[in-house]
């Protein structure tokens, strides 16, 4: 079966009168790589929140793996394969690189209620925090205390989580937001490393970061999706240019 | 992108380099050393030194709670007071054999915190100090109001405690019960030290620094929570068995918002959030308030007062996180 991972379905959100997302319906098939764009203010956050848990939705209905999950918690939906990255990277300044990939471990081993014992002592958490660590590029700053580390490397322990998590369907907010050239390029370089099993949807402002990874995008206009396809059809629909491109953009 | 170190082997090394590794060391000694030498050189202080050791449970109790769990209480004092209450009336009613009294405390606090807990530990920050103290607040009316069981202002008496393991009677001089409260305090921290270097005490921290995260890595932030104030409920519960037992009366003071407000203080001088600041901040709450009632019974207030301010001035981390701050850069000036 290639059943959907994520289904979003006649979605609506309104926080009294102002309706901020106008029935969205997006579907993710397993191991898609899709991305949403749109213009500031478009209503791509409350999206993310909608479907990570953090808001619930006046309207519709979004599953995962076929689950219902629209009432469900945030946490339940982890349980269900979503996990999610933060625009502005949410981390734990006082705690070390390996730390925060072994909290995201011992939660998905189920031992983060365990009262005894120490994490560094159980040889096969140690081993997948080295290999994610490394497949990250974090291994030499395992020890460092996240609040003396560099904003780019900041974004990387945001992925590093989410590999320990090993979703189903991973969500990408915004993961390039306030990093330098550079490093987007090395960024770029480890979401297309992703694991091909796994979907993932990117809400990304960087254009050449988006075109290159997705394979569909949708595009999001005040609250609703003015139109999905694949990165051709949007470069070269007329109306996303004026919406969001702007002019200038050609090609 | 290739990882530097070879093999697997060489990269959990590495990765367990990024977890502090827990150890004991030559410093560990120390507060134990100052309970030996307390007891040789200071043996007509032994009350004294009784109720140091009863507000370093205590304060270790407030420590799991707020310094590692994040949960800021004004109500401790129900949990502590609730546990005089239930070692009181175990001896009263039960028995008067002091550890399944203490356990009989532990008992009673675990629950108060528990069933509490779950209604109130979803909110966090000033609502959750209201609700704290609103809790500890209807606690204390109650055993205010319920005479026949507590005895009201009058205070919870008339009981005995059996000799220690049925060898050792509580004398008059202190001694035995210093030793109870001390034997207590080792076995409760070296509970608490395993705790917070657990996996779970991982969690609580992380829970404390950011439980947004915490819960979309799929924690189940609010029973976490709850379980950690339980197991503070029932230390803080043993704190106030020990009072109970030790003193042999127990009063409404010990449900007070004067008692949670000094509980706050004690972790906050010492340093909150490292279990050792619990033994400095209590100690040094309670013996210079003795101290400096001793010298001026009027004043004695303006004394802990002036401690708190230079202390929430000069070392916000408490006197343990400015001596750290000390060591760690002497280190560094030598190196």
């Amino acid at each position: 079966m290639t059943g959907h991972a994520l289904e979003v379905i006649g979605v609506s959100k309104s926080f009294g009168a102002l309706q901020v997302s106008k029935n969205l319906s997006l579907s993710l098939e397993r191991g898609a790589r899709h991305a949403i764009i749109g213009p500031n203010g478009a209503g791509k956050t409350t999206f993310v929140h909608l479907v990570s848990g953090l808001l619930r939705p006046t309207k519709g209905t979004i599953r995962l793996d076929g689950h219902d999950v629209t009432a469900a918690s945030p946490e339940r939906r982890v349980a269900h394969g979503l996990v999610r990255t933060f625009q502005i990277s949410s981390l734990f300044p006082k705690l070390t690189v390996a730390q925060h990939v072994g909290l995201a471990l011992s939660a998905r081993y189920g031992y983060d209620a365990k009262p005894w014992g120490e994490l560094s002592d159980r040889t096969e958490l140690m081993n997948e925090a080295a290999q994610i660590l490394d497949s990250v590029g974090l291994l030499k700053h395992a020890a460092t205390r996240v609040a003396s580390m560099a904003y780019g490397l900041r974004r990387l322990i945001e992925v590093a989580i989410a590999l320990a998590l090993r979703p189903k369907v991973l969500l990408l907010d915004e993961p390039a937001a306030g990093l330098p050239s550079g490093d987007r390029a090395a960024l770029l370089e480890l979401l297309l490393r992703l694991p091909r099993d796994m979907a993932v949807l990117v809400i990304e402002h960087d254009m050449s970061l988006v075109f290159r990874f997705a394979e569909r995008i949708s595009v999001l206009v005040e609250g609703a999706i003015l139109l999905e396809g694949t990165p051709a059809d949007v470069r070269s629909d007329p109306r996303v240019r004026t919406v969001y491109l702007g002019t200038r953009a050609h090609g | 992108m290739k990882g530097t170190a070879s093999g697997p082997a060489e990269r959990s090394a590495v990765v367990r380099e990024g977890f502090e590794r827990h150890r004991f060391g030559w410093l560990d000694a120390l507060p134990w050393l100052c309970v030996v030498l307390w007891f040789v050189l200071a043996p007509g202080y032994l009350p004294l030194g009784t109720q140091v050791i009863v507000m370093i449970i205590f304060t270790l109790s407030l420590d799991l709670a707020l310094g590692y769990g994040g949960i800021e209480t004004l109500g401790h004092a129900a949990l502590f007071g609730l546990g005089a209450y239930g070692a009181g009336l175990y001896a009263l009613h039960v028995s008067s054999e002091p550890i399944s009294g203490l356990a009989a405390a532990a008992l009673a606090g675990a629950l108060a915190a528990l069933l509490t807990g779950a209604l109130i530990l979803r909110t966090r920050g000033l609502t959750l100090v209201m609700l704290t103290l609103a809790v500890a607040t209807l606690v204390a009316e109650l055993a205010s109001t319920w005479k026949s069981l507590t005895g009201g202002d009058d205070g919870l008496t008339g009981y005995q405690i059996a000799p220690l393991l049925g060898l050792f009677g509580f004398d008059l001089a202190g001694r035995t019960a210093y030793w109870y409260a001390a034997a207590a305090l080792a076995v409760l921290f070296l509970v608490s030290r395993w705790l917070v270097n657990s996996p779970f005490g991982l969690t609580v921290r992380g829970i404390r620094d950011n439980p947004v995260r915490m819960r979309m890595m799929g924690v189940q932030v609010t029973r976490r929570l709850v379980m950690l104030y339980a197991i503070s409920g029932a230390i803080a519960g043993v704190a106030g068995g020990l009072t109970a037992q030790v003193t042999k009366l127990v009063g409404l003071d010990v449900l007070g918002l004067g008692l949670s407000a000094n509980v706050l203080i004690m972790l906050i001088i010492g340093g909150p959030g490292r279990l050792y600041g619990a033994f400095l901040g209590a100690a040094v709450f309670v013996i210079l308030s003795d101290r400096a009632a001793a010298i001026n019974p009027f004043h004695w207030l303006f004394a802990l007062g002036l401690v708190l301010i230079l202390v929430v001035r000069f070392a916000p981390s408490g006197l343990l996180g400015a001596a750290e701050r000390a060591v760690a850069h002497a280190l560094r000036r030598r190196a």
